[in-house]
């Protein structure tokens, strides 16, 4: 018996290795042949010299602006995403809907559908669809973020503790009463969670997202990045990474006094 | 008064929960039912008021049918019966004051309640039932913030405002120490006799159903095995509920040791 | 009676966040110069859009197949050597093993950092440091993989029993016995979990890692995007969804087993 599971360890064993080896295989590495050391030596040069003109001039396109701006990106899209993730998660919750389940997966299936497209994809429709600019990106967002959001919503709808539910309900209470008296009090704080998390998930988008012309911080970016202007790159890499800390300081300090 | 009339309840899965239950409980008694886990106490306790919907019979409380009780009769049904239980069932984040109110809601429209706009008189009721059981100083203090017994009493003092004529305790003392659970059962001992409350409890200590009850229902799968006033619980009628005498059996391990 | 007496007696507070929210929104709501009439005046763009997605272009998968399965591969290599890294990193992140505040916390600094680059902006990063290609995207899975997964093993060597520390201490083993005796066998099971829900969330993102060039099935959405030809982009994102699906699936199955 043991022996046997022995045998069976070492099987699944090279046979992971056997796929790792034959996927690292399967590639194409032509691409490094271009890179050379001293073309490395030059990015982390430029890399070290950050260019500190361009953190504030005042025109509206120096980086404080644009970070601002990709953060207000990033919050209208949250919250246009928690106000309509709750529609849908009413819809999916399928504790909410046990006399007729069809509903929770109708909701389900909606949730699952939004959420199948990358933002970027959203962000290329929406460019289209309002023209390019921020408000491109707080749609694309803001639609990816529903099915996110709907879909975490629903399973914390379905795993809450149903039993104050019950005690309202025993008591003579109808569906919207418990719903406002026992399910709102429990959920409330974990959705409040919920979106700050994504609030900063949207800001790492939304960084990225200028990339197709949806405003932000993206676009300078990658300008910088093609133009190989290092010591703009630098600066605005070192704005992101602060902005995205800070944030992310500043959401775990009010999840935490939310407990 | 709640009676059980040829009272049978078949889970979706075949098990069979009731089996032709006839029982009346008569205003201002406090009865205990006891049996072991599984014996249907739960069942019994939840049908009365329909949080579970048995498959035939019927069960009347006041002589209105609960059975038949159409959704609004329901649920003015429901305002005149409390319920407990082991878990205490309250929202731990919210407060005393606002879990206890919520046993007000089955007299709100859905509108005022989710306004938060309580009647004085509720609030009033609130506090008297809050001193009742000795937590008026709790009143914005977070549920969860209290110790099992006072959360207990917290859901007592629910039933209370509601002003149910009949409480149900499903095990409310299964999850609180001996000392806690003794306070518990004489809390609701005493609203039995001051205010003449009827009380259905479920329990598992058989000590504790004697001493506290004044009659005592005894369960075995499914069906009533034993029905009668503490002191007709004998040895011989526990060996047919539990299959062997369990109050003699403790005495004999108190004598061991 | 009292305000004060009631259930809202900190209405205060409520209006507060209530206060504040609305500020950010319309700020946010300002700053990205949101205008939500003109999505429903382009509504009929919208349309257009949902139409030409609802057709998919079937013929067209055997061209897409390819790049699909050198994504996978991509992830594979990318999410193996991510978590490689990760191991040794994540033990220095706990005092547990290291013994020293000041080198964990240089470490978990240095983890948070890694976390905070946007996946896109890696990647692109990365091309125009290393050039176009495959290599490109599984290097950005790697770095990517590596933030993700040290953060979730440091978490759980730091939750782990101490009776088996303290008993290797007492026989005197040295730190390297430690982890290797005393933590890794506790944290095995999970180190592997947690490389498969990486592998999950690497197919997810790799699929537009193409569109700055660095390989796979995002380099074909790219371009259909580009070509505007949605009823290839339709094909491809129900590929992806597929494929993603599966995956889920085939993972969450064995993270089960594992658990």
């Amino acid at each position: 018996m043991e022996r046997s599971t022995k045998v069976r360890q070492w099987l699944i064993a090279a046979l992971t290795l056997a796929i790792i080896l034959y996927c690292a295989a399967g590639l194409d590495y032509s691409g490094l042949a271009a890179f050379s050391p001293s073309m490395g030596m030059d990015v982390l040069s430029g890399l070290m010299k950050p260019n500190w003109g361009f953190v504030y001039d005042g025109s509206g396109e120096d980086l404080v602006s644009l970070l601002l701006l990709t953060i207000g990106i990033a919050f209208l899209g949250t919250a246009i995403a928690t106000v309509l993730a709750i529609p849908v998660m009413l819809l999916s919750a399928s504790n909410l809907w046990r006399s007729h389940p069809w509903v929770a997966r109708v909701g389900k299936f909606v949730c699952n559908v939004l959420r199948a497209f990358p933002e970027l994809v959203y962000a290329i429709i929406f460019v289209r669809v309002v023209g390019p600019g921020p408000f491109a990106g707080v749609l694309a967002i803001g639609v990816h973020q529903i099915g996110m959001l709907g879909k975490l919503y629903t399973e914390e709808m379905e795993a809450m503790d149903e039993e104050p539910v019950e005690a309202v309900r025993a008591a003579g209470g109808n569906f919207w009463q418990a719903m406002f008296y026992a399910r709102v009090p429990q959920l409330m704080p974990i959705y409040t969670s919920l979106s700050l998390n994504h609030f900063e998930i949207a800001v790492r988008s939304a960084s990225t997202l200028g990339l197709v012309g949806a405003g932000g911080i993206g676009a300078p970016l990658i300008f910088a990045i093609q133009a190989r202007n290092w010591d703009q790159v630098s600066i605005i890499l070192l704005g992101v990474i602060l902005t995205v800390f800070l944030l992310d300081l500043l959401t775990g300090y009010i999840r935490k006094k939310l407990r | 008064m709640i009676s059980f009339e040829h009272v049978s309840k078949t889970y979706p899965n075949g098990v069979k929960g009731l089996k032709d239950i006839n029982l009346t409980i008569g205003d201002g008694e406090f009865v205990s039912i006891i049996g072991l886990s599984g014996a249907g106490k739960s069942t019994l306790l939840r049908a009365v008021n329909r949080l579970i919907d048995i498959t035939e019979g019927e069960i009347t409380v006041n002589g209105v049918s609960v059975t038949k009780a159409g959704k609004k009769q329901l649920r003015e049904i429901r305002r005149h019966i409390g319920m407990i239980s082991q878990n205490f069932n309250l929202v731990k984040r919210s407060t005393v004051q606002k879990n206890v109110l919520s046993g007000r809601l089955g007299y709100y429209s859905t509108i005022k309640s989710i306004l938060g706009l309580f009647s004085k008189e509720d609030y009033e009721r609130t506090r008297e039932a809050l001193e009742s059981v000795g937590l008026l100083d709790r009143l914005h203090t977070r549920s969860d913030e209290l110790s099992g017994g006072q959360q207990q009493r917290v859901s007592i003092a629910r039933t209370l405002v509601q002003q149910a004529d009949v409480i149900l305790a499903d095990e409310p003392v299964a999850s609180l120490d001996p000392i806690t659970s003794r306070k518990i059962l004489s809390d609701l001992q005493k609203i039995n006799r001051e205010m003449g409350k009827t009380i259905l409890v479920n329990i598992h200590s058989v000590e504790m159903a004697k001493a506290f009850s004044t009659r005592i229902i005894a369960m075995k799968s499914g069906e009533v095995v034993f029905d009668g006033t503490p002191e007709e619980l004998d040895g011989e009628a526990l060996t047919r509920i539990y299959g062997r005498n369990i109050l003699e059996e403790k005495e004999e391990e108190a004598d061991e040791t | 009676m009292k305000l004060k007496d009631t259930i809202h007696y900190n209405w205060y507070k409520h209006l507060f966040v209530v206060f504040l929210l609305l500020v950010c929104v319309l700020g946010s709501a300002a700053l990205t110069e949101a205008d939500f009439s003109e999505v429903f005046e382009n509504a009929d763009q919208i349309g257009i859009f949902m139409g030409r997605l609802a057709h998919p272009d079937f013929s067209y998968i055997p061209d897409i197949l390819d790049p699909m399965v050198k994504t996978l591969k991509m992830s594979v290599v990318g999410t193996v050597i991510g978590v490689l890294f990760a191991v040794p990193f994540a033990f220095l992140a706990t005092t547990t093993v290291t013994r020293n505040p000041v080198v964990t916390g240089i470490i978990r600094f240095f983890l948070d950092i890694i976390r905070t680059i946007p996946n896109l902006l890696l990647a692109a990063l990365l091309v125009a440091v290393i050039g176009i290609g495959e290599a490109t995207g599984v290097l950005t899975i790697a770095v990517f993989t590596f933030g993700m997964v040290s953060q979730l093993i440091y978490e759980s060597i730091e939750t782990i029993d101490y009776g088996p520390i303290e008993a290797a201490e007492s026989v005197g083993a040295n730190k390297v016995q430690i982890a290797v005796w005393a933590v890794a066998p506790q944290i095995l099971a999970q180190i592997a979990s947690y490389t498969f829900y990486a592998f999950e969330v690497n197919v997810r993102a790799s699929t537009v890692l193409g569109y700055v060039g660095a390989g796979g099935i995002g380099v074909v959405l790219n371009s259909s995007l580009a070509l505007l030809k949605y009823e290839r982009v339709s094909i491809i994102i129900l590929t992806i969804l597929v494929v993603v699906a599966i995956v889920d699936t085939l993972s969450e199955m064995i993270r089960r087993r594992l658990a």
